[in-house]
């Protein structure tokens, strides 16, 4: 289990200092996927740069802990300090617009031995990464091209095959599929979603898209602002949600064989400038294991009202 | 009725490769659409990236040129053999809106003139009418001219400056406006601003309009039309109920079983241990 708390993340502009995540408390339990939501600019990305260890200037936790549940190949707990030498082990990160970040002057046999941690025996484990592959629905000779070779579908999924190939018990993914056609995004979290039956690790998944979500998350995370506004089982935030802004956000986006016009509903807050949303610090739990970052049940109505 | 819009067998291959060793890619293969209304309406091109949707809308907009066929907006030959050749006057009937806001204006320039500059030069007003063109334009987006005036693209949001895009496109009185992936640039929940503000034009102000997108949901809900493109082809083509609702094609089916829903689900979700 994943414990962040009090989590504050800071970045330093000159003489200014913007708080991207500001004072998440948050319990990530073993063998789910957890969708994380909100729009550009709410801290999601930051927080997940946080979780995989990935900290550099401008960026510093400025306030907070992170402990992870792990434990390295030694035996060693994982900390925030060492988490950098789990990259790749225990925890790996697909990050946003992945497929264009392999390396495209060298075949992708290449950068895969490239990684560290692996078996000193390269041909092993290249054998064992063909396999794999193919197992994936890639052709053989895929881990002989050069990224430009594989269409898009095919570098996402040869990503995705590279974070998951050593089995780790944590994967970031930033936007896995934004940048595909929804056939091809289909397939790849379908993918996704096998891998993670079969290994039971943790995914935590960033996307503005509501839909995937739902089809491919256990729990949902909703930011706004750098706070969590709502957070619960995938069913119950999309059956019940919470929060002005949980609603806002289930109901932005139209449905196929729905006229009922529910996307009206965004332009009404739009016309009135971009409404601001209250999140409370504190979260409160109005199920079990559904938390809402409002500070009574009656203020919930309230603005829901307005 | 009026022509609406009306392709006749456009074809476009693209050339790759050298001269000795070329290979040709055909973006749009006897593309043949006929939409013929009283009422403006919102024709949606949806397909994967490949498809040629793209082209399709750069040929309506003659950013570039067909190989064969032709296209008819508003009864008039645009694109192709015998079209107006005014650019002018193209340009007072077809009128575009791109994918990114940010790379459709320049940094480097205060926003408000681009408008400025459709108003003067492409629908030859005046200093004074100019000003008032552009001040209505922006108010009838839901922006003030106030608040528009002298800034530049990064003292904007996505959603704004697409916003912006649309009120310069509709200074000259266009018919027809063809807009490529206009949201998919834009954060999620801001969208529906956007196809919202679409919907209004064609009730309120008699503008049609080509919807480029792989988004077939904002294409249900805005289209009146809709055509399904695959591999340069219009493989399914009707109203757009119709066709979202009783898809004929292999491919149309596809394309709508593949989108993730927030109604049912492609594979159950069994909650994981913890």
């Amino acid at each position: 289990m994943i414990s962040i708390k009090d989590l504050q993340v800071s970045y330093r502009l000159g003489t200014r200092t913007i708080h991207a995540v500001d004072g998440v408390t948050l319990d990530i339990p073993d063998g789910c996927i957890v969708g994380i939501a909100g729009e550009s600019g709410c801290g999601k990305s930051t927080l997940m740069k946080a979780i995989y260890g990935d900290i550099t200037s401008p960026m510093h936790l400025s306030r907070g802990s992170i402990t992870y549940g792990l434990k390295s190949a030694k035996g060693r707990q994982v900390t925030a300090q060492n988490i950098r030498e789990e990259w790749f082990k225990s925890i790996s990160y697909v990050p946003q617009s992945s497929m264009n970040s392999l390396n495209p002057v060298i075949r992708i046999r290449e950068q895969f031995i490239d990684f560290p941690g692996t078996d000193s025996n390269k041909k092993r484990v290249l054998e064992r990464a063909r396999a794999y592959m193919g197992k994936l629905g890639l052709p053989p000779e895929a881990m002989d091209s050069y990224p430009h070779q594989l269409s898009g579908g095919m570098r996402q999924r040869m990503m995705i095959g590279l974070a998951t190939f050593f089995q780790p018990e944590l994967i970031i993914a930033d936007e896995p599929t934004t940048a595909l056609d929804v056939v091809v995004q289909k397939d790849i979290l379908m993918l996704l979603m096998e891998l993670q039956e079969e290994m039971k690790n943790t995914i935590l998944v960033v996307s503005h898209d509501m839909g995937v979500h739902y089809q491919v998350t256990h729990k949902m995370l909703i930011m706004y602002a750098g706070r969590v506004v709502e957070y619960g089982d995938t069913d119950s935030v999309f059956s019940d949600p919470q929060h002005p802004y949980t609603k806002m956000l289930i109901d932005s986006l139209p449905t196929i064989g729905d006229d009922s016009m529910r996307g009206l509903m965004a332009s009404a807050a739009g016309a009135s400038g971009d409404r601001a949303y209250r999140v409370e610090p504190i979260l409160h739990e109005v199920k079990p294991g559904h938390f809402v970052a409002q500070a009574a049940a009656a203020a919930v109505a309230q603005s829901v009202g307005a | 009725m009026t022509f609406i819009l009306k392709t006749e067998g456009l074809n476009k291959v693209y050339r790759l490769g050298s001269f000795v060793r070329s290979r040709k890619i055909q973006a749009l293969n006897d593309v043949n659409i006929t939409v013929e209304s009283d009422k403006p309406v919102v024709i949606a091109v949806v397909g994967e990236s490949g498809s040629g949707k793209t082209t399709l809308a750069k040929t309506l907009l003659r950013l570039e040129t067909p190989t064969s066929g032709r296209a008819i907006v508003y009864d008039r030959p645009v694109v192709g053999v015998g079209s107006i050749s005014s650019r002018k006057e193209f340009l007072s009937t077809v009128q575009p809106i791109f994918q990114n806001p940010f790379e459709a204006f320049s940094r480097y320039r205060p926003v408000d003139s681009y408008l400025h500059e459709t108003a003067r030069r492409v629908a030859n007003m005046g200093e004074k009418e100019a000003e008032d063109a552009v001040a209505d334009a922006l108010d009838s987006v839901g922006l003030d001219y106030r608040e528009v005036s002298g800034k530049y693209t990064n003292q904007f949001s996505g959603g704004e400056l697409q916003r912006i895009s649309v009120a310069r496109a509709l200074i000259p009185q266009p018919q027809l406006i063809v807009a490529d992936e206009p949201v998919s640039m834009i954060d999620a929940s801001r969208r529906m601003i956007i196809i919202n503000l679409f919907k209004r034009l064609r009730d309120e102000a008699g503008r049609s309009f080509v919807y480029i997108t792989h988004d077939l949901a904002t294409a249900y809900y805005i289209s009146d039309y809709i055509a399904v493109m695959n591999k340069g082809r219009v493989v399914e083509f009707g109203k757009a109920r119709e066709v979202m609702s009783n898809p004929q094609h292999d491919y149309t089916q596809l394309l709508l079983s593949s989108i993730p829903t927030t109604t049912s689900r492609w594979r159950p979700r069994l909650r994981a241990a913890g």
